[in-house]
């Protein structure tokens, strides 16, 4: 287990790098030029323009470039923003705690929600109620989040005034319940499906035939023999969703106005901040790298046919 | 819950399995035979295969369907009219958006756009994906690892992240290339699904006698693995296609996939968020277009899937 | 409540049951299945009966209906789509088809329990075969989970599983196929109930372990006394051990026999074809018998005699009456006890 920990730490490096610059290269080697998009439409000095990027080192060669934010990054230098001079790393301390909280309502609400469904209908294969949960899951995998996310706030806004139409900047965990609900809904869909195919999978197995004829409570033929089987593919499928709901959290957090790092990354591209953008990119990169790992351990600990070398 | 519990039997004994040699003498089905013909039986293919067919059909013919111009605008008589939900076909059936233009002829000419973004990169995402994934899977080894690891990189990236920083270094967003930055980083997961695929088939006894025999390795990839590795490849494509229609909307929605003057679904969902709250149906109108086309999509995917995983049947 | 209490107030099974009736009398059951091209009728009609302390040996093809009686016995069959139309299964002269799932629930594992054929899939891939066994223990004995796993260990010895303490922690797929079998019948023998049944048991297994694994099984068997039905298809499995066979053919009994008589005397031409075709070291060099022709089609069984398009001796009669199980008698017309046929023409086969 050690070794495969280790191995896995070391693969990770090449594709730390490999992401980074390829947000890196995608941000500062197409066209777009932050220290113009500063200037916006005003009639700027060509020489003045060569001198600020002089002074951030945006003349250099773009692999020279590279290399000295990954230098900086490796001394915990995120860079810093053009526009506000604020170091990037502040930007993400104030952001990163609003968009975590974010993302593990709407992980917790995919999570709970999602199996229960998804075992309510898995249960019944076949049913009514599992064709309703298919309906379900399908209108919510068709519906894009950002038509969601409106639907949402018409309704609860606007419509029965239960909540604000946006979050205040201190994003108070209640405010963030609706957006977490609207974020995770298309991943609630996933693991709904997940769950059912896997349990109906599960039911017409052989252990679970053992299991009845055993004379075991049905609790205990589904809590343990049936769950601990049926949850293996889910947990899988999780471990990849963290990420995804970090990148998801772009479009949910514009439309809430929630003040996370998806909001943050979505104005810095619109002023073409390099630094920040990169900086955020590379953290959910991260995020996303370190909870596949966690979630490939855990298939071990659920599944004991797989032994990791 | 009960009685879900008195079901779970799978034995030799089972009928089906053992009538069906007698019952049916053409038993030597192939598995696309014998996925077509589950899946003509299925409700839900012919759902969306009609629906499927109807949009295509829109998205290259939208004249048929309107003689309306999704760009005419005409402010003073028709600003933010209502739906006349009663006038089918007409240019004001589904009313006018805040220009003054019809939104029933805006959505028949969006339809061109939102599905040309959905085929085209899942066309360009299927083949990079299954050549990379086949490439990977086969000759394992050093390609695999390398090949492998630049999978890791792309998939990574958050996708409608990645592409909002590949699409704001464009100053003008053109079809084509909203088309390569979804498919520039969208390819990965086709490449995970093929290479998976191939290494089980790579091991099959059919694989190894076509080897025994001497055949070149193209042969063997282009005629003995590409036809079985396929159908798992096909459809995570189907069900992915949906979702690019999604990405598209969703960054034109943001502002930086399609903009003006090409008429989309996205561009008019984007615009129509202003008038959520007097006129909420100028962005409901393409959004329930989007979601049904979206919603087609990957109700052949599943209905492929099922067709095609014997496990299920 | 009071059903259960009457199963505790019969008198202890050991030894004393050989005047209070057997301990398993199937009666007249039937079994379909709803298919998407029919109804299955994979059961029509079984009468069988074990005492304990007996075995039967129940034989027949895949298909013929064995596994699914033997399901309905132990009430894990697949309803919907399956249905038991007709028939009673009396467990103790008490018919289980109408007790409720709670009591039924408390007499499998308890009072009858099964041995599946393929164990590495019937046992949980990821549980501890230690957790399956005490299972047992700590949800019928409500024993704690320490006591219980003592107790799994003791039965793992018993089955011989060498060093069990060692590997009461391993999971299924780290046995071998002769071990997980044992662990199979271990976790059957776990409460030790009246009655078994073991559903092609070493089907699966190497040959050598085969016998290993039957001996073990009969000679447990003995020492309990429990009544055992035995299904396979696998006629040099049953000589050893049976005391008397049933033979089934498209969800009917055709045969059945105390195990010698049959093998001497076979009074149906399918038990005949069956003992043909069975490899004999006197017959080197000869082709090997087969009975020609494909198992029935359930969902569309030959009138008359379901054998009929296969036997070698087929009349007119045979395609257009159903043949009863009739006892079957000497020339003479002396009593053979227990055995009866149901073929028209029973007489030319066990004399002519």
């Amino acid at each position: 287990m050690g070794r495969y920990v280790a191995r896995r730490l070391l693969q990770m490096i090449p594709v730390f790098i490999g992401s980074t610059l390829l947000v890196f290269l995608m941000m500062y080697a197409l066209p777009g030029d932050p220290v113009r998009a500063l200037a916006g439409e005003q009639a700027v000095d060509q020489a003045q323009i060569a001198q600020v990027k002089k002074d951030l080192g945006l003349d250099l060669p773009i692999w020279q470039q590279y290399w000295n934010y990954l230098a900086g990054l490796f001394q915990g230098d995120f860079g810093t923003q053009i526009a506000t001079q604020r170091p990037v790393a502040d930007v993400i301390a104030d952001a990163f705690p609003i968009t975590v909280r974010l993302t593990l309502f709407a992980f917790a609400f995919t999570v709970i929600a999602g199996i229960s469904m998804g075992v309510f209908a898995g249960l019944k294969a076949d049913t009514f109620r599992d064709r309703g949960l298919l309906v379900l899951t399908l209108l919510l995998i068709s519906v894009p989040s950002f038509v969601l996310a409106f639907l949402a706030q018409y309704f609860f806004a606007h419509e029965l005034g239960w909540v604000e139409p946006v979050v205040s900047a201190a994003a108070d965990s209640q405010e963030l319940i609706l957006p977490a609900v609207v974020l995770g809904s298309l991943s609630l869909a996933y693991v709904a499906r997940l769950t059912r195919t896997s349990v109906a999978e599960n039911l017409r197995s052989d252990y679970m035939r053992t299991a009845v004829a055993k004379g075991l409570p049905k609790r205990r033929i589904i809590g343990v023999h049936l769950m601990r089987n049926s949850m293996i593919p889910v947990v899988t499928f999780l471990g990849t969703d963290i990420g995804t709901l970090m990148g998801g959290a772009v479009v949910t957090e514009g439309i809430f106005n929630v003040q996370g790092v998806g909001y943050n990354v979505f104005q810095a591209l619109k002023s073409r901040e390099g630094s920040t953008v990169v900086g955020i990119v590379t953290l959910i990169v991260v995020v996303y790298l370190v909870s596949s790992l966690i979630v490939d351990l855990l298939y071990a600990v659920l599944d004991p046919r797989i032994r990791y070398a | 819950m009960p009685e879900a519990l008195e079901t779970p039997v799978k034995d030799a004994t089972q009928p089906g399995s053992v009538p069906a040699a007698e019952s049916k003498p053409e038993k030597a089905r192939s598995l696309w035979s014998d996925a077509w013909h589950d899946l003509r039986r299925n409700p839900l293919f012919v759902v969306s295969a009609v629906l499927i067919v109807v949009l295509l059909t829109i998205a290259v013919f939208p004249g048929l369907f309107t003689s309306a111009d999704p760009r005419h605008a005409d402010l003073a008589n028709h600003y933010l009219q209502k739906p006349k939900w009663g006038n089918f076909f007409a240019p004001d059936w589904f009313g006018y958006d805040v220009q003054g233009r019809s939104i029933y002829a805006r959505v028949i000419y969006g339809a061109r756009a939102s599905i040309a973004v959905g085929v085209l990169v899942t066309l360009l995402v299927t083949v990079v994906g299954t050549v990379t994934g086949m490439l990977a899977g086969y000759f394992g080894g050093w390609i695999d690892t390398l090949l492998s690891r630049v999978t890791d990189i792309f998939f990574g990236i958050p996708f409608i992240l990645g592409a909002m920083v590949v699409l704001t270094s464009f100053e003008e967003r053109h079809v084509y290339v909203v088309i390569l930055a979804l498919a520039f980083l969208g390819w990965t997961q086709i490449a995970r699904v093929a290479r998976g695929s191939v290494i089980t088939i790579k091991q099959a006894d059919y694989v190894m006698a076509a080897k025994a025999l001497g055949a070149s390795t193209t042969r063997i990839l282009l005629r003995h693995i590409l036809p079985n590795a396929i159908a798992p490849v096909i459809v995570v494509a189907t069900i992915a296609l949906g979702g690019y229609i999604s990405a598209e909307a969703t960054l034109s929605f943001l502002g930086i996939g399609l903009a003006e003057p090409t008429v989309s679904w996205g561009v008019d969902i984007s615009s129509g968020q202003e008038q959520l709250r007097n006129a909420a149906f100028v962005l409901i109108i393409p959004s329930i277009m989007v979601s049904i086309t979206v919603l087609a999509f990957i109700m052949l995917g599943d209905a492929v899937r099922n067709a095609l995983d014997p496990k299920l049947r | 409540m009071t059903i259960i209490d009457k199963t505790a107030d019969v008198p202890a099974p050991r030894g004393s049951t050989e005047n209070s009736g057997p301990l398993l009398d199937v009666r007249d059951l039937h079994v379909e299945f709803k298919t998407r091209d029919g109804v299955v009728k994979a059961v029509n009609g079984v009468n069988y009966s074990v005492s304990a302390g007996e075995t039967l040996a129940v034989l027949g093809e895949s298909g013929s209906g064995k596994s699914v009686t033997a399901q309905a016995i132990m009430g894990i069959l697949d309803m919907p789509p399956g249905r038991i139309p007709q028939g009673e299964i009396l467990f103790r002269g008490e018919d289980m088809l109408t007790m409720g799932y709670e009591e039924r629930r408390k007499i499998r594992g308890q009072k009858i329990a099964m041995i599946f054929q393929d164990a590495l899939s019937s046992l949980n891939p990821v549980l501890t075969v230690g957790y399956q066994l005490a299972e047992m223990f700590r949800v019928h004995q409500g024993l704690s989970k320490k006591d219980a796993k003592a107790k799994a260990i003791d039965l793992m010895d018993r089955v011989r599983i060498p060093a069990a303490k060692e590997r009461v922690n391993d999971y299924p797929h780290q046995f071998s196929g002769g071990m997980r079998q044992r662990i199979m019948i271990a976790m059957a023998l776990a409460l030790e109930p009246d009655l078994i049944i073991a559903d092609e048991p070493t089907t699966a297994l190497d040959v050598t372990v085969q016998a290993q694994v039957m001996d073990l099984l009969a000679e447990l068997q003995r020492e309990y006394n429990m009544g055992l039905i035995l299904i396979t298809h696998d006629l040099g499995v049953v000589a050893d051990v049976a005391d008397k066979i049933a033979v089934m053919y498209a969800g009917r009994i055709v045969e059945t026999a105390p195990v010698h008589e049959l093998y001497k005397r076979p009074a149906h031409p399918y038990t005949r074809g069956l003992l043909d075709s069975i490899p004999r070291l006197d017959q080197k060099g000869q082709e090997l018998y087969a009975i020609k022709g494909l198992p029935p089609n359930l969902l569309k069984i030959p009138t008359g005699c379901a054998f009929n398009p296969r036997c070698p001796k087929a009349q007119d009669i045979c395609r257009t009456d159903v043949p009863p199980l009739l006892s079957v008698t000497e020339r003479d017309g002396g009593e053979l006890p227990g055995r009866h046929s149901a073929c028209h023409f029973w007489k030319e086969q066990i004399h002519g």
